[in-house]
Formats: C-alpha cells, structure tokens, sequence
C-alpha cells in the first residue's frame, strides 16, 4: 500500500517539507493531491473541494490554480523556455499581449533571459528546473507542489532552487515540497512532515 | 478565435518541428492515398476493357428471303420499345449482299457461285443490342414468343445467332460479374489495410508525444487546447499527402498515356487530366479525414489519463 491513514491539513500561505525516503509515499502523496491518482479509501480537499470528486473539466479549473515542479522537469521538448511559459498561460486563456509582457519577466526571475530561444535538451539540468519553476508560477498559482525539485540537481543548482522556491512562499504562495534531502530540509526551516512506509509518522512546526 | 488561432499555429510548428516522425506519417498517408488513386485508375481501365467487350457482343436475327420490308420494320419498332434494347440495326437483303460481296471480293469461287445462282440468296437482318450482356436471353425469349410479328402473321424470322453465341455471352457475363466482385473485395481490403496502417502510423507519431500531453493535461490545457493542434497536424499530413499524391500520377498517367494506350485500348492520362479535380477532391477529403480523425482517436488514449 502506497499510503495509509495519512491526515494533515496545510493552511494558505504555508511552506511544508514532506520527507522521507525513496517509496516513503511522498510522490503518491502529491499525485493525490492533482488528482492524478485516486485513493482507495479518504478524502483529498483543496480548500472545501474534494478533489476526487471533479469532472474533467473541474479539474483542469482545479490544475490551473496549482504549479507543479517535478523531479524529472517535465517540460515539453519540442517547444523553447519562452513557448513552454506561454503555453500555460494559453491554457488558462491568457491574451498574447499578457503573454508577451509576462512571459520575458517571469524568464528574467528565474535568470533564463538568455536562454528563452533554447530548446529544453539545450538547457542543463538547473536550468531546466528554473524553466519548470517559472512555469509554475507564471499564472500565479495559490499553491506549489514541487516533487523532489532537486533530486537531479548539484548543491548549487538546489541551493539556487530552494531559495526560488523560499522567494515565493514569502510572496504569499503555499509551498509543498516533497523531498529525500535533508540539507534541502535545513536551509528552508519550516514545517516538516515526515513519511515512512506510507504513514506520517512526524509533523513538526520547524522541521530540521 | 485566439484558441483556433493558437491550435493551428502550434499544429504547424508541431509538424514543422516533428522532423522525420511527421515525414514518416506523410509518407504513410501518402501510400495510403496512392493505392486509392491506383484503385479509381484501375477500375476506369476495367470498365473500359468491359464496355469495349460488351459492344462487340450483339445478336443478329436473319429473316427469310424476300420477307416483307414493312413487318421487319414493324418488328424493329416492337423492339426498340423493350427497355432492355439501346440499338437496332436494319440490314436490307440488297445491303447484305453488297456487303457479302465486298467481304468475299477475294474470294472468286464464293463470288462466282453466287453470280451463277443469278438471284439474292440472302434476307434482310436486324442487329439487336442490349443494354446489359444478360438481357440477350429477353430478346431471344420475346422472339420466340408467338405475338412478335402480330396474330396470323406468316413467320418471316429464318433464325437468330443467339444461341450460337449463348455460351460466349454467359461465359462473357460470368467474368464480368467476378470481375466486378474480385475488384470491390480487392478495394475494399487494399483500402481497410491502409487505413489500418496510417492509423497507427499516427498513433506511433503520437505515443512519442503521450507524456507530454500529460504534462499539459497537469499544466491545466483544456482538452481541446491538448487535442487541437495534432487534429491540425494530421489535416497537414492529410493535405501535404494528397498534393504530393497527385503530382506523382502526373508523370505515371503520363507515361502510361504515351505507352500503354494500345494494350489498355484506354488513355490513362486523358482519363486522368479530364478527371484531375475530382481525383484530387476524394483524395484530399480522405488525406484529411485519415489524418484528422487518426489524431482524434490516438489523443483521446492519453488524454483520460
């Protein structure tokens, strides 16, 4: 079983680590969350929504006020830095003049100015995870789910991540990042929630 | 409007970026439309070679020597009436033989009997032909019918040559009604499979791409944002196919036109330029159904997921 007896609530505007080790549950987790899976048994809720309960076309509503970073970057390869941004924001219906003025500053946050004409396999793995950072937030997501963000990443691509990601929630945007890092886990100091064999087994306020 | 628009952009940049995948499903389509275009250009030499047999296949009714002009002409119009009839042709006994002796001009033996016997050995004749081989049996049973010439009429019909060329004709009828089957199995297999083929030649171009329809499911794309724009790169493929399709002919009719009128008894090219806009019609709706509804189906698998 992937997860079992698992509850916790996040409140608006919170930064949660969710930890443990690989198999620990904390990617089914997220699937839960984006309703990509379905649990067998329980409850998702994004504010007093059960997630599991949406039509498709509830759930691509749903999907657009989240941002998700993944291990594995999930960018679409045949479309450049500047397109991948642009096609999130065509999918919540944004103009091409919104595009076209936000798509180059969100670029410039993430410091892929110089790189918005390149293709995702030109980038390298730190930059590639920026592009799915900014991605993420370009429609102004409330809330982030960021699945092992820097598992592929050296010690200064994550630290340059983590701190996106830090920048932010302190602009308001609730953050959930599942990870295996415990370096990761002590730079951001906030909450933890510890995960084994599919169950919390911790919940602490500032998690080391 | 901005939706269509960004759907047939990103449709062109897709096929544009596709590289070898989107030639590859071209090349397919294109496969697919030139087995068509064999299937319509072979069915026009086959229903050619069949209406030239068929006009060759006629019967004659000889009527005895010296029966009245006036009944023959009677029955003429009795079978111009018949549905089954298109034409009849009236051989007077004074053509048959001019024409006799004209045949035989060589011949001095058969002309110096003929000039012994002094007189018209041959009667006058009807040259009968139906609109279909079988309906030769109709008109051999309505001249054996006993009201043809009209109640009392003395029987002025000698014999016809029906029966003498009843075999050919059923044998003929035999192979041009299996040749009409065979040829609307074949198309309809040569057809199926192609389809067949083309459809999971796109579902190949589109398992590559099955992840990231994920991703842009996750990034919140509607279903038609995700679905549109390879709806619009199978219509490319379907009217870039069609176009490549049709100008490969050109030079094939072409060639056959020049070569092979004779044994085909049929020009090919003339068939093909006459008909150039309605070829290219069937195969440019069929390059784009094939490409459009392919995508359809293919994308709806991931879509779900």
């Amino acid at each position: 079983m992937a997860l079992d007896d698992v509850t916790f609530t996040i409140a608006a505007g919170e930064f949660v680590s969710i930890v443990g080790h690989s198999g620990a549950g904390k990617t089914t987790l997220t699937k839960m969350i984006l309703a990509e899976d379905a649990p067998t048994d329980g409850t998702v809720f994004f504010e007093s929504i059960n997630v599991h309960k949406l039509k498709n076309k509830d759930l691509t509503k749903l999907r657009r006020r989240i941002g998700v970073v993944f291990q594995d970057f999930k960018l679409l390869s045949n479309k450049t830095a500047y397109e991948n941004i642009a096609f999130a924001m065509e999918a919540v219906g944004k103009s091409d003049v919104e595009i076209v003025s936000d798509v180059p500053h969100v670029l410039e946050l993430v410091d892929l100015s110089q790189r918005m004409r390149h293709f995702p396999h030109q980038l390298s793995g730190g930059e590639q995870q920026r592009l799915a950072i900014a991605r993420a937030i370009i429609n102004q997501p409330e809330l982030i789910i960021a699945d092992e963000p820097t598992g592929n990443l050296d010690p200064i691509n994550t630290h340059e991540i983590v701190q996106i990601l830090k920048k932010i929630n302190d602009l308001g945007t609730t953050v959930i990042l599942a990870t295996h890092n415990r370096g990761v886990i002590d730079a951001i100091g906030k909450r933890v929630i510890t995960m084994e064999n599919g169950k919390v087994i911790r919940d602490t306020k500032n998690g080391k | 409007m901005t939706e269509l628009k960004r759907i047939i952009k990103a449709g062109f940049i897709n096929f544009k970026r596709g590289g070898s995948v989107s030639l590859a499903a071209v090349l397919q389509v294109v496969n697919t439309l030139v087995v068509i275009v064999a299937i319509i250009l072979l069915q026009a030499v086959l229903y050619s070679s069949l209406s030239v047999i068929k006009d060759k296949v006629d019967v004659t009714i000889y009527f005895n020597v010296g029966a009245p002009e006036v009944q023959i002409m009677s029955l003429k119009e009795s079978l111009l009436k018949l549905p089954e009839v298109e034409n009849v042709s009236y051989v007077s006994a004074e053509q048959a033989i001019k024409l006799f002796r004209e045949r035989h001009q060589s011949d001095y033996p058969t002309i110096a009997a003929l000039d012994e016997i002094g007189e018209n050995p041959l009667g006058a004749t009807l040259n009968i032909k139906t609109k279909e081989i079988s309906q030769y049996e109709n008109i051999a049973n309505f001249l054996k019918s006993d009201n043809v010439l009209g109640s009392g009429s003395p029987n002025i019909i000698n014999h016809s040559n029906y029966y003498d060329n009843k075999l050919v004709i059923d044998r003929l009828n035999t192979i041009i009604s299996g040749a009409q089957k065979l040829g609307f199995i074949l198309t309809l297999y040569l057809i199926v499979s192609c389809m067949l083929i083309t459809f999971n030649t796109i579902r190949l171009t589109i398992f590559i791409a099955r992840e990231e329809i994920g991703v842009m499911r996750l990034v919140g794309a509607s279903k038609m944002h995700v679905r549109g724009p390879f709806m619009v790169e199978g219509a490319i493929y379907g009217i870039l196919s069609s176009i490549i399709t049709s100008l490969f002919f050109w030079p094939i009719t072409a060639w056959l036109g020049r070569n092979m009128t004779g044994f085909l008894g049929f020009n090919i090219y003339d068939y093909y330029v006459a008909n150039f806009f309605q070829i290219f019609a069937i195969i440019l709706i069929s390059g784009i159904l094939f490409g459009v509804i392919s995508s359809f189906l293919a994308v709806r698998k991931y879509l779900n997921k």
